[in-house]
């Protein structure tokens, strides 16, 4: 177990010297170094996932160095791997390792590379320590640590205002969830004396029914640690309310996205309640908001993301759906469901997001996909990996029998909410089987947007761009940063609001304007190919070990897991089994019959619904809100606290009312001023004479 | 070591050479004064290696009579250490700071700075409390003049709110002091450590002191002479001001006001914790809304202060030793923000925000630094920041959940007002032609930010070595403080029906 040393040190080596070394060290060998290195990682992890998953290891830890010992509070560095540290190295290392080597090909023409591979092995490094961690205060490390790498690759492009934007709001908006993250830390030292995981696990049944003082009232001690810890969650899992800045983060070049906001980072928070899953165990209350947020935010997300233009918002909707069908798998208790499907997805989320970074590769960083059409024929292993991981997506498969990934994991968490027989349950089932709908809907409708019908590309500005500048491929680079300008929102694009009165799809005629994408070169399809495999295979393969009657001896104790659930999943009655594949089937015809058969058909849905599709297409309005009730009033506060009170009250009632009564005791207020320094002196000198004639009188 | 008076020799070096730059002329007055801080910095890790953990609380002492009582008593304990330490290893990083960008009155500026230092190590070696105040109260003479002489356009104005402020506070702390010595008959700080005054007077005794820290600290509503200090220092004096100066209302809180006058600091802990919420709240808002870089940095550092506060006043270890750090942090942290200031200040002559923007294309070297200490600003874990703020934090939360609720918000703030900040000046197209045109670090900035930013990784990866030091005596002022402790707001109450072992366990966990 000694490798894990390396797993989790190595990229951060990796990351240093090519940071540091950036220009000086050159593109290649900043590349090379940071790929390599997670290559040797994700190497190295598969042997630990295999023992884990033959039964032959043990859980472990290796410490590495004394961090903080303070009273009673003492936290170290250390790495632990156990089962559930072994399936999140492998899904780290391996989708990290893919992306590093296809951001070879995508950002080829970046002059920045060395800086944009040494925060994608700091991100790896973060994220390792945050599944490796033993403490909760080294999974907080790890859990910033991805927040800064997150910070720093999604304002990649630092030169865009949306960039940077984006990279502040998804910091600040974590650091809400991680206000919640540290007042649970905190909570949990006050009521168990230690932060150390296993502890923590070990005493947590023996509070069930305590209760605590928060606030000025009392709770369920459990409740409370739990609720809070779980916000840090939804921060990081971008759950609904803290959602917001998860679709921005698509400013990041599309790798990251793939890596950070799709396979990795988003899922720590289904981690950590899987991790804490004892702890959640003993608090019926906070198990309940666990599956209706998550139920909730696969409802919303799906519906916002039937309604997006941008592939990669889509994509990013989509995530944030996923996620919500894992917090509702952890809620109802299938922990074992909930980290199956983090496994699925983390593949074929990774591959649908590098497969959309292909697209855009292709249509020269076009986004929009009113722009798209047609590209089947021109991008055939774009076109056939992105169809893989929409049939994972989507959850196709027969039941009983074999599917794609996406089908066993996701059929497992909705067999196991509506078996879980608890009214919040019940509710997630509903809310999981409308997703399932919009979510196949949504991924189908992308593929025959982009796909299929006839090429709309003359009308995007990119394109226009591409062909005019056809022969100047040096600056592009340059250019398509300031070009990316109009990408970042949809409402900025040349193509006008609601998609209403966007390009007629029903007007044929060649609408490739002369422009010919290329499929992209091989480093990038490679991860694509080795990504479609898991997306296809993953689920199949991997069922038994994560969710069945043997699901408890693949675990061994590293998160709870109730027999009875996976029996009550087996008698779920035949339409429950059913459900899911009838509405993705529903999902798909309705995508087909609207995007390839009837073109008019969802302009006219549309505007049937006004203001309700309006409602949606602007995503439920969060940002609006947001800005109202708290980004502008603390820019107002700031300045009446500065302006009125500092300035106003303090500084005019304090030393400048002093001042002015001084000054009018004397004509010359300048004299007054320098004065000051002598008088001061002297009055010090006095107070000490004084002083010591006293001691030496008393 | 024992017998030699390091303290003094400590004291000395800049004192003297202080007065030979009074009598230099500009160049060798820089080296003089570089010399001198550089030997200090040598004799503090000297101090430091020989610093006996786990040994007498009190070491290196050294005392001789003058008159009655009054005393020339040198000592350390850990806590003293590592404020020396902090003082001693910013110190050269002023002088390079200074190193350009002081061209008028070189050898008085060297003098004052030299001075100060002197003046702020006398503060944390000095053990006969009347030898404190006169440390305490002249390091503001030439901190006075730094600004008064050397500042920018509005320094009258700002050196003489400076002084005005910390006037009322000092003349109280004094009256109070004389009234300590009356009473207990003696001068030695570590005696009226021990000495048990009577509750009712304690609550006046602590207020008189109250005033004078609260005002260096700075707390909140007695802040507003800071970021007008600030904004006129040049940078070294605002290097100093936040890395140090501030420190010592820090230090009076753990010297004097905690272990002298446990009880009325129990009493008085809702005030502390309430302007601490105020602080933090009302002085991140302000930064969120500054134009100024230098007024930016100087509010936030009022925000952090009030998790100073709050970390001593939670009467536990965490919060205790959580303090401290946040004290340590702060001192590198800021320091370097100031500095980072600084460094574009003196390619462009101007504070103002919106003057700056892309500099990570032309100051790469500059943005990674300045970003490191942003982070560290921000308490991500990893840096300096983190540890003290999480463990004061978590100190007072097992005093106050409402204390704590409020005051963690201010990762919250913290976080939108630093990386607002830092998208403005290092994000963003280069707006600029002055701007763009500036050049990236050069060696001597290198050094000097690439000094702090070790500090600020050591102090954040491994704070174990800040944190044995003072150990054994956080845990005597802990002991101190037991009997006045207030309860806190938690009250863990077990459930019905549970194993007896495990409710062991949870109370021994609830302490």
């Amino acid at each position: 177990m000694q490798h894990i040393l390396i797993i989790v040190f190595l990229p951060l080596l990796a990351a240093i010297i090519a940071g540091l070394g950036n220009k000086q060290l050159g593109n290649v060998a900043a590349k090379s170094i940071t790929t390599g290195a997670l290559f040797v990682s994700c190497a190295l992890s598969w042997p630990i996932f295999l023992q884990f998953l033959g039964g032959h290891a043990e859980a472990s830890v290796v410490p590495v160095l004394k961090w903080v010992q303070s009273g009673a509070m003492t936290f170290d560095w250390a790495l632990r791997v156990d089962t559930l540290t072994a399936v999140m190295l492998v899904v780290i290392t391996s989708v990290s390792a893919l992306v590093h080597l296809y951001s070879w090909g995508y950002m080829s023409e970046e002059p920045d590379q060395p800086r944009f591979f040494a925060y994608l092995s700091l991100f790896t490094f973060a994220m390792l320590m945050l599944v490796t961690a033993d403490n909760l205060v080294q999974m907080f490390f790890g859990w910033e640590g991805v927040g800064l790498a997150s910070y720093l690759l999604i304002g990649f492009w630092f030169r865009k205002p949306s960039a940077g934007a984006a990279a502040i709001k998804a910091f600040v908006v974590n650091r809400v969830g991680d206000l919640g993250f540290m007042l649970g830390i905190f909570g949990t030292y006050l009521v168990f004396g230690t932060v150390s995981i296993p502890e923590i696990l070990h005493a947590a049944p023996g509070m069930a029914g305590s209760t605590i003082g928060f606030l000025g009232a009392r709770f369920d001690t459990m409740t409370v640690i739990c609720i809070l810890l779980f916000i840090g969650a939804m921060g990081k899992s971008a759950q609904l309310g803290l959602h917001t800045w998860l679709p921005d983060a698509m400013e990041g070049p599309t790798p990251v996205s793939a890596l950070i906001h799709a396979a990795t980072m988003v899922t720590a928070g289904v981690f950590m309640v899987c991790r804490l899953s004892p702890m959640f165990e003993t608090s019926e209350t906070a198990m309940h908001i666990v599956a209706f947020v998550g139920a909730c935010t696969c409802f919303f997300a799906a519906t916002v993301g039937c309604t997006q233009w941008d592939i990669k918002r889509v994509i990013a909707y989509s995530t944030c759906s996923q996620l919500g069908y894992m917090f509702f798998a952890a809620g109802v208790g299938a922990y074992g469901a909930a980290m199956f499907h983090l496994f699925t997805h983390a593949f074929f989320k990774a591959l649908l997001f590098l497969g959309a970074g292909s697209v855009i590769h292709s249509m020269h960083h076009e986004q929009d996909m009113r722009f798209y059409g047609g590209l089947r024929k021109h991008i055939p292993i774009t076109f056939w990996a992105m169809t893989a991981g929409t049939l994972a997506i989507t959850g196709v498969g027969v039941a009983g029998f074999a599917g794609f990934a996406g089908f066993h994991s996701k059929d497992a968490i909705l067999e196991a909410a509506f078996g879980s027989g608890s009214q919040v349950g019940g509710f997630a089932f509903w809310m999981g089987i409308a997703a399932a709908l919009m979510t196949s809907f949504y991924s189908w409708r992308l593929v025959f947007l982009t796909f299929f019908g006839k090429p709309r590309w003359i009308q995007s500005e990119h394109i226009q761009h591409a062909v005019h500048d056809a022969h100047g491929h040096d600056d592009h680079a340059h250019d398509d940063h300031a070009h990316d300008d109009h990408a970042d929102d949809v409402h900025a694009h040349a193509a006008p609001e609601l998609g209403s009165r966007g390009p007629d799809y029903s007007q044929h005629g060649d609408g490739t304007g002369g422009y010919h994408p290329h499929e992209s070169p091989l480093v990038m399809l490679l991860p694509l190919i080795i990504l479609s495999m898991g997306a296809i295979f993953a689920g199949y393969v991997f069922q038994h070990a994560f969710v069945s009657e043997g699901e408890g001896e693949f675990w061994k104790g590293a998160l709870v897991f109730h027999e009875h659930l996976i029996h009550a999943m087996h008698g779920v009655p035949t339409w429950v089994k059913w459900a899911p594949f009838t509405v993705m089937a529903l999902g798909l015809l309705t995508a087909w019959y609207g995007y390839v058969k009837n073109l008019s058909f969802p302009k006219a849905v549309a505007a049937q619904l006004g203001p309700v599709y309006t409602f949606v297409y602007r995503k439920w309005m969060f940002d609006e809100l947001y800005n109202t009730i708290f980004v502008r009033p603390a820019f107002w506060f700031g300045n009446v606290f500065w302006k009125a009170l500092d300035i106003g009250v303090i500084d005019k009632f304090g030393p400048d009312g002093a001042a002015w009564v001084v000054a009018k005791g004397s004509t010359y207020a300048q004299k007054v001023q320098s004065g000051y320094l002598y008088s001061y002196a002297l009055v010090m000198l006095i107070g000490v004479v004084a002083a010591i004639s006293w001691v030496i009188a008393g | 070591m024992s017998g030699f008076p390091i303290l003094s020799l400590m004291l000395l070096v800049p004192l003297a050479a202080a007065l030979a730059c009074l009598y230099l002329d500009a160049k060798s007055a820089r080296v003089v004064a570089l010399v001198a801080t550089l030997v200090d910095l040598a004799l503090g890790i000297v101090l430091w290696m020989n610093f006996d953990v786990g040994g007498a609380q009190w070491q290196f002492q050294e005392r001789h009579e003058l008159f009655s009582g009054f005393s020339y008593a040198l000592g350390i304990d850990g806590i003293a250490l590592l404020l020396i330490m902090l003082s001693v290893f910013l110190m050269p990083i002023c002088i390079g700071a200074s190193w350009n960008s002081i061209e008028k009155r070189v050898g008085e500026y060297m003098a004052a700075f030299l001075l100060v230092e002197t003046l702020m190590i006398g503060v944390f070696v000095a053990q006969d409390i009347f030898l404190f105040y006169m440390f305490f109260e002249a390091g503001l003479i030439p901190m006075y003049l730094i600004i008064g002489i050397w500042g920018g356009a509005d320094r009258i104005y700002a050196s003489y709110k400076f002084f005005l402020y910390t006037l009322l506070g000092s003349v109280l702390m004094l009256v109070a002091m004389l009234w300590m010595v009356h009473t207990a008959g003696t001068t030695s700080v570590p005696e009226l450590m021990n000495y048990d005054f009577d509750p009712k007077v304690q609550t006046w005794l602590w207020l008189a002191f109250f005033a004078s820290f609260a005002v260096k600290m700075p707390m909140w509503p007695v802040h507003t002479w800071l970021p007008a200090a600030h904004v006129q220092a040049p940078t070294a004096g605002s290097v100093i001001l936040a890395g140090v100066l501030l420190k010592m209302g820090g230090y009076g809180f753990i010297r004097f006001s905690l272990p002298m006058f446990p009880e009325a600091s129990a009493q008085f802990a809702p005030l502390v914790w309430g302007l601490s919420m105020a602080a933090v709240v009302i002085t991140s808002l302000i930064a969120l809304v500054q134009d100024d870089m230098k007024k930016l940095i100087a509010y936030s550092s009022v925000a952090h202060m009030a998790i100073v506060t709050i970390g001593l006043f939670a009467f536990n270890p965490q919060g205790l030793e959580g303090s401290m750090l946040v004290m340590l942090s702060h001192g590198l942290v800021s320091g370097a923000l100031f500095l980072c200031v600084g460094i574009i200040y003196d390619r462009l002559h101007t504070r103002e925000i919106a003057r700056y923007g892309g500099l990570a294309i032309n100051m790469p070297r500059y943005a990674l630094f300045f970003l490191l200490f942003t982070m560290a600003s921000i308490g991500l874990p990893g840096t300096s920041g983190f540890v003290g703020e999480f463990l004061s934090l978590g100190g007072i939360y097992q005093a106050s959940s409402w204390t704590a609720l409020i005051c963690t918000t201010g990762i919250i703030l913290g976080a939108a007002y630093m990386l607002y900040l830092y998208r403005r000046v290092v994000f963003g197209d280069q707006k600029n032609a002055d701007a763009a045109a500036m050049v990236d670090l050069d060696a001597r900035e290198l050094i000097m930010v690439g000094a702090l930013g070790l500090a600020v990784l050591w102090m954040g990866v491994y704070p174990e070595s800040f944190i044995a030091p003072m150990r054994a005596d956080i845990a005597a002022l802990d002991a101190r403080l037991a009997r006045a402790k207030p309860e806190g707001d938690a009250k863990l109450a077990m459930g019905k029906q549970k194993p007896a072992h495990e409710e062991a366990a949870a109370h021994e966990g609830a302490h």
